[in-house]
C-alpha cells in the first residue's frame, strides 16, 4: 500500500541522497517524492510517497529517523492530513469538442493555462484518485499528455519538533561529558 | 598593521593549515594512533604529521587499516581512526566500513580527495568517495571549506562513538588540507536531527520487571549491545537477579564470563543444543542488544514460538523489525540495566514465589538438554580435531586472551569452544563475515594493548585475504600470534556443498598453502607447522613465548564439519546434531 512520509530534512549536501537511498537499501520502492525549501531556507520539507507493506511501515520512519540530516520523518497516511497532488495536462483536441473539455475542466476545478487552435493544456489539483479520473477522462478527447507533480502532504496535528541539544565537544582528554544527560533530555518520553 | 593581526589572532586563535587542524582535533578527541595508507592529496596531512607526535601504523592495504581501526575499537571502546587517500585508498576501505556498519563499531575513516576545484572533473584518482560510503557508514561528510574542517571532525567522533556506535567517513579534498585558516576549538557540537535514547521508560521498565517475575520459562539473550554499552556487568547482575538461563548471540560473547553457571552457549545456526532448545520452549525473552539477526533466529515464523519479548536497545528502529516485541524500551543498557535491576529487586519479595516451582522444573529442563547433547570437542590421538585445537588455545587463554577470528568454520568452532571471562576479547565479524578481518583486526587489538596475549586464529583460505600485513606486524613491533587452522579448503563453503549440493566440492579446494617457516621467516619472524595432537601443546606453548609475531599451521582433519547446526531457513527443533547427512534445506 501507499505510505506518505513527510519529513523536515536539513539541506546539506547529500541529504537527498540519504533518504532515497535508504528506501532503494531497503527495497521500498518509491512512488513519488517532492522537495522544496520551507520558510527557513536551510530546512527543506519532503514528502514522500512509497509502496510497502503496511508491516513495515513503522520501520520505514524510524529507519528515517535515524538519518542525522533527518529533523522529523513523519507517518501521514492514517492520521489527520491533506494530500495534493498537481497535474498538468496537454490535450490535443478537435475544435468540435472544446465546449466539452472546458466543462469537464471546469467540473474537476481545473484551469486552463495556454490554449491553442490544437487543444489546451489544464493545470489540475486534487487528491491521487481524483487526478487519475480527470486524467482518464481527458483522454477521452484526444491526445494527452501528463506531468504529475507527486504528492505533498501537510498533517493537521501540531506536531511538536523535538530537536537535540548541543552537546559540549571534547577538550583534550575529556569525553562527551554530559553527552548522556542531553541525550536524555531529548527523550523527554517521547519514545518509549 | 602588525598590532592588528595579533589581535585578530588573539580573538581568532593561530592560523593553522587544515592538516595542522586535523591533528589538533585528533588529539582532542584523544586518539594515540591512526592505521593507514598515504597518497597524492593526503601528502599535505602526512607532511604535518612528521613533525606530531601521533602514532601512524602504515598498513600494507587500506582495507586492513579499516579493520585494524576496528580491531583497536572493538578491544578498547575507543574510536578507532583510518586514513587513505582518494580514489582506490578509499574504495579500499569500503568492506572495512561496511563490515564496521554491521556490527555497530565506532570507526572514524578520513578520506583525501581531488582539490575542490577539481571535483566532478574526473580527475587523476577522484572517486565520489562521499557517494560510494553514503550506505557503508552511520553518516559521511565532505569538507569543502577549511573553516568547517574542525567542526566536521568532532561532529564525526561524536556519531561514530554514541548512540548506536558506527563507522563515520570525512573525506577532506586536498586544499582543505593545504588551506589556512584561524583555528579556535570547537565547543559545541549541535546536531539537532540526530536522536540518541539514552535512559528507557521508566514505566516500561517497570513492566518489563513485572513480566520477569510473570515468567515461567525466562530466558535471557545478550547480544553485541551488552559489549558496545559496556554494560557487562550490570547484565551479569541482571542474570544472576532473575537467575534465569542465558545465552550470548556471536557478538555478545564475552558479555557474561563464558564460565559463569547461568551461561549456556551461543545459539543460533551452530549454536547448542540447549541454546536453541532453551530458546525454542521459553516463555519469555529478555533481549539486550541484539538485532534477531537470521543466524540466531533461524526461520523466524517458527522461532521462539512460546515466547513474549521484552526487547531493549539503544536503536529504536531494531525493535519490532524481526521479532515483535511485547515490550519495547529503548536506551543504553549502561543507563536502563541499573534501572532494571532496581525494580526487579523490588518486585523479588512479593514475586519470587509464586514461579519457583515452575522456575525449578525449567532449570532442570535446560540440565537435561546440556547432558542430551553437549558442545563437545572432538578429539583424536593420530589428527587434530579442529574443535580440538580451539580447546588447547583456550586452555593457553584461560578466558582472558584476545582472540580475533576470520570467518569461516574455524569462527564457528572458536566461538564454541573457547571461553572469554570478560567483554572485548573477542573480536569477530559477526554481521558481514568478512574473510580477511582476523589478521588486522588483531594487530589493531595489539596496537591498543601492547601486553596483552593476542591470537589471530584464521582459515587457511582468509589468512591469505590479509597476508601483506604480516610486515605491519614485524615493523610495528606487535607479537600477535596467527594461528591458522589449516583444513585445506575454503571449509564453510565445503560443508555446505558437502551438505546441501551433494557434496559436488567446486572451488574450495585450496591445494596449497605456503611453508609457515619460510612465509614467516621471509619476514624475520618465526613460523613452523604442526600435525600431530601430541605436538600441539608444546607448539602452541612455543608461538606464546616467542618474542615476536608467531605463524602456527596447524593441520587439522580437512574434512570435518561444524555441528550442531540450524540449516539457513530451518526451526531450532528441527537443528542437525552432526553427521550422519541431513535432508538438503533449500
Ligand atoms: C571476503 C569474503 N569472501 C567470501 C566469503 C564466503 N566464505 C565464507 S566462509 C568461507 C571459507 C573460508 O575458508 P577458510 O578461511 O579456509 O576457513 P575455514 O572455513 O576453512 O575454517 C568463504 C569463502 C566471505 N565470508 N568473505
Ligand atoms: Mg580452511
Amino acid at each position: 500500500m501507499i505510505q506518505i512520509i513527510s519529513l523536515l530534512v536539513e539541506n546539506k549536501p547529500g541529504a537527498l541522497m540519504r533518504i532515497t537511498g535508504l528506501l532503494t537499501a531497503r527495497n521500498y520502492n518509491i512512488e513519488s517524492l517532492t522537495v522544496a525549501r520551507t520558510l527557513d531556507p536551510d530546512l527543506s520539507r519532503m514528502s514522500i510517497a512509497v509502496d510497502v507493506d503496511p508491516k513495515l511501515r513503522q520501520q520505514v520512519v524510524k529507519q528515517m529517523n535515524k538519518l542525522v540530516n533527518v529533523l522529523q520523518a513523519s507517518d501521514l497516511t492514517d492520521g489527520p492530513a491533506v494530500a495534493r497532488e498537481l497535474v498538468l495536462l496537454r490535450v490535443r483536441t478537435a475544435i468540435e469538442n472544446r465546449t466539452a473539455v472546458l466543462k469537464e475542466a471546469e467540473i474537476f476545478g481545473a484551469r486552463v493555462v495556454d490554449s491553442s487552435t490544437e487543444g489546451f493544456v489544464l493545470e489540475a489539483t486534487g487528491d491521487a484518485e481524483k487526478l487519475d479520473t480527470f486524467v482518464d477522462l481527458m483522454r477521452a478527447y484526444g491526445e494527452i499528455e501528463v506531468t504529475r507533480s507527486g504528492v505533498v502532504a501537510v498533517t493537521l496535528e501540531n506536531k511538536k519538533l523535538r530537536l537535540s541539544p548541543p552537546v559540549p565537544a571534547p577538550s583534550s582528554g575529556v569525553v562527551y561529558e554530559g553527552e548522556e544527560e542531553a541525550a536524555a533530555a531529548a527523550v523527554d518520553g517521547v519514545l518509549r | 598593521m602588525a598590532q592588528t593581526i595579533s589581535g585578530q589572532q588573539a580573538t581568532q586563535g593561530p592560523l593553522l593549515s587544515g592538516a595542522q587542524i586535523l591533528l589538533e582535533c585528533l588529539a582532542r578527541e584523544g586518539v594515540d594512533c591512526m592505521f593507514g595508507y598515504p597518497g597524492g592529496v593526503t601528502i599535505p596531512l602526512y607532511d604535518a604529521m612528521y613533525s606530531n607526535p601521533l602514532k601512524h601504523i602504515l598498513v600494507r592495504h587500506e582495507q586492513n587499516a579499516a579493520f585494524a581501526a576496528q580491531g583497536y575499537a572493538r578491544a578498547t571502546g575507543k574510536v578507532g581512526v583510518c586514513c587513505a587517500t582518494s580514489g582506490p585508498g578509499a574504495t579500499n576501505l569500503v568492506t572495512g566500513l561496511v563490515d564496521a556498519m554491521m556490527d555497530s563499531i565506532p570507526i572514524v575513516a578520513l578520506t583525501g580527495q581531488v582539490s575542490t576545484s577539481l571535483i566532478g572533473s574526473d580527475a587523476f584518482q577522484e572517486a565520489d568517495t562521499f557517494g560510494i560510503t553514503r550506505s557503508a557508514t552511520k553518516h559521511n561528510f565532505m569538507v569543502q571549506n577549511v573553516k568547517d574542517l574542525a567542526q566536521v571532525i568532532h561532529e564525526a567522533f561524536y556519531l561514530a562513538a554514541s548512540g548506536r556506535p558506527g563507522p563515520v567517513l570525512v573525506d577532506i579534498p586536498k586544499d582543505v588540507f593545504q588551506g589556512h585558516t584561524h583555528y579556535k576549538p570547537v565547543d559545541e557540537i549541535h546536531l539537532p536531527g540526530y536522536k540518541v535514547f539514552s535512559e528507557g521508560h521508566t514505566g516500561q521498565i517497570r513492566r518489563a520487571a513485572q513480566m520477569i517475575w510473570d515468567a515461567k520459562r525466562p530466558y535471557v539473550v545478550g547480544g553485541g549491545g551488552i559489549v558496545l554499552a559496556n554494560a557487562a556487568k550490570e547484565f551479569t547482575e541482571l542474570v544472576e537477579t532473575i537467575d534465569a538461563p542465558t545465552v550470548t548471540t556471536l557478538l555478545g560473547l564475552g558479555g557474561i564470563s563464558t564460565g559463569h553457571p547461568n551461561f549456556i552457549s551461543m545459539p543460533g545456526m551452530h549454536g547448542s543444543y540447549a541454546a536453541n532448545m532453551g530458546l525454542h520452549g521459553c516463555d519469555l525473552i529478555i533481549a539486550l542488544g541484539i538485532r534477531f539477526d537470521d543466524r540466531v533466529t533461524g526461520k523466524l515464523a517458527a522461532f521462539a514460538p512460546h515466547a513474549k519479548v521484552i526487547h531493549i536497545d539503544i536503536d529504536p528502529a531494531e525493535i519490532s523489525k524481526n521479532r515483535l516485541a511485547d515490550l519495547p524500551i529503548v536506551g543504553d543498557l549502561k543507563r536502563v540495566l541499573p534501572k532494571l535491576i532496581r525494580e526487579v529487586k523490588d518486585l523479588k519479595a512479593t514475586e519470587h514465589g509464586k514461579n519457583y516451582q515452575a522456575r525449578v522444573d525449567w532449570w532442570k529442563q535446560i540440565r537435561s538438554w546440556k547432558e542430551e547433547h553437549p558442545l563437545e570437542p572432538k578429539t583424536s590421538t593420530t589428527e587434530i580435531k579442529p574443535q580440538q585445537l580451539m580447546v588447547e588455545i583456550d586452555k593457553i587463554s584461560g578466558g582472558e586472551a584476545i582472540v580475533a577470528v576470520d570467518v569461516g568454520q574455524h569462527q564457528m568452532w572458536a566461538a564454541q569452544f573457547i571461553n572469554f571471562h570478560h567483554p572485548r576479547l573477542w573480536l569477530c565479524s559477526g554481521g558481514l563475515g568478512s574473510m580477511g578481518f582476523g589478521l588486522p583486526s588483531a594487530m589493531g587489538a595489539q596496537m591498543a594493548l601492547p601486553d596483552k596475549l593476542v591470537f589471530a586464529i584464521c582459515g587457511d583460505g582468509g589468512f591469505q585475504m590479509s597476508l601483506p600485513e604480516l610486515a605491519t606486524l614485524v615493523n610495528n613491533g606487535l607479537n600477535v600470534k596467527i594461528i591458522v587452522m589449516n583444513n585445506g579448503y575454503l571449509g564453510m563453503v565445503r560443508q555446505w556443498q558437502e551438505l546441501f549440493y551433494n557434496n559436488r566440492l567446486s572451488s574450495v579446494e585450496l591445494c596449497s598453502f605456503p611453508d609457515p617457516a619460510m612465509l614467516a621467516g621471509a619476514y624475520g619472524f618465526k613460523g613452523r607447522t604442526v600435525e600431530s595432537p601430541l605436538d600441539l601443546p608444546a607448539a602452541l606453548k612455543e608461538a606464546v613465548e616467542y618474542n615476536g609475531p608467531y605463524l602456527l599451521n596447524v593441520k587439522v582433519t580437512p574434512n570435518e564439519n561444524v555441528f550442531p547446526m540450524v540449516p539457513a531457513g530451518g526451526a531450532h527443533n528441527e537443528m542437525v546434531l552432526g553427521p550422519p547427512k541431513p535432508v538438503s534445506v533449500a
